[in-house]
């Protein structure tokens, strides 16, 4: 994956988390490699987020890449789309 | 030489309105990657009741997970079946990945609680380690 299409995956992944993810702190601005669940996401939020991120990329997360460290940053949520997109 | 019996217990709480919320939003998605077909059925066997249902299914289900610990190979949520017995009881009955973790982990038959109240549901999960065999 491309710097470009890196950085496009990690704000596509901001504004979902912005719309779904009811964190205490803007995704927007966030480090990416900040914890998510220190930051207020919980497990209901991440089905949603998850959810959104399936319908976004056109993509489905299989069982095994749903562990709890998959939605614990944007680094992490980027790291596994990217997997999928490039599989 | 066998680990003394080791109690593990899951819980977690959910808000009734945001299972609502993402059935209006996911739709038939939502409801196809979290719930056995037997849960939506039921859940929707009493229109009035569904999202409660629904919630504290969801709510079991992740009690599940945590209770599971699913940090390094993940386990979908429709491999944590709970299954409404004859009697109105429910119990917990895995399947998948969530099967072969709790026989890898010498986990006993879980015991389950579910309920809810208005806009919020909860579940909690309890089981021993090292004391028998595994259902799924």
């Amino acid at each position: 994956m491309g710097e470009n299409q890196g950085a496009q995956l990690a704000q596509t992944i901001r504004q979902l988390l912005a719309e779904h993810g009811r964190l205490t702190r803007d995704p927007i601005t966030l480090p990416a490699e900040a914890d998510l669940y220190h930051l207020g996401l919980t497990s209901h939020a991440s089905v949603n987020v998850m959810l959104a991120l399936e319908g976004a990329f056109d993509i489905e997360f299989p069982d095994y890449m749903l562990t709890r460290g998959m939605f614990a940053s944007i680094d992490a949520l980027g790291s596994a789309v990217g997997t999928l997109l490039a599989g | 030489m066998t680990s003394p019996p080791e109690l593990h217990v899951g819980i977690d709480l959910v808000q009734v309105e945001r299972v609502s919320e993402s059935v209006a939003l996911h739709g038939e998605r939502f409801l196809r990657r979290i719930f056995t077909n037997d849960e939506v059925a039921y859940a929707m066997s009493s229109p009035p009741q569904t999202l409660h249902r629904l919630a504290a299914r969801f709510a079991a289900k992740e009690a599940v997970r945590k209770l599971l610990q699913v940090d390094e190979h993940g386990v979908g949520w429709r491999d944590v079946e709970v299954r409404r017995l004859p009697s109105g009881a429910c119990e917990v009955v895995l399947h998948g990945h969530a099967a072969i973790l709790a026989r890898a982990r010498l986990l006993g038959r879980m015991a389950l609680s579910m309920s809810h109240d208005g806009d919020y549901a909860t579940a909690v999960v309890v089981t021993w380690s090292g004391t028998e065999e595994m259902h799924g």
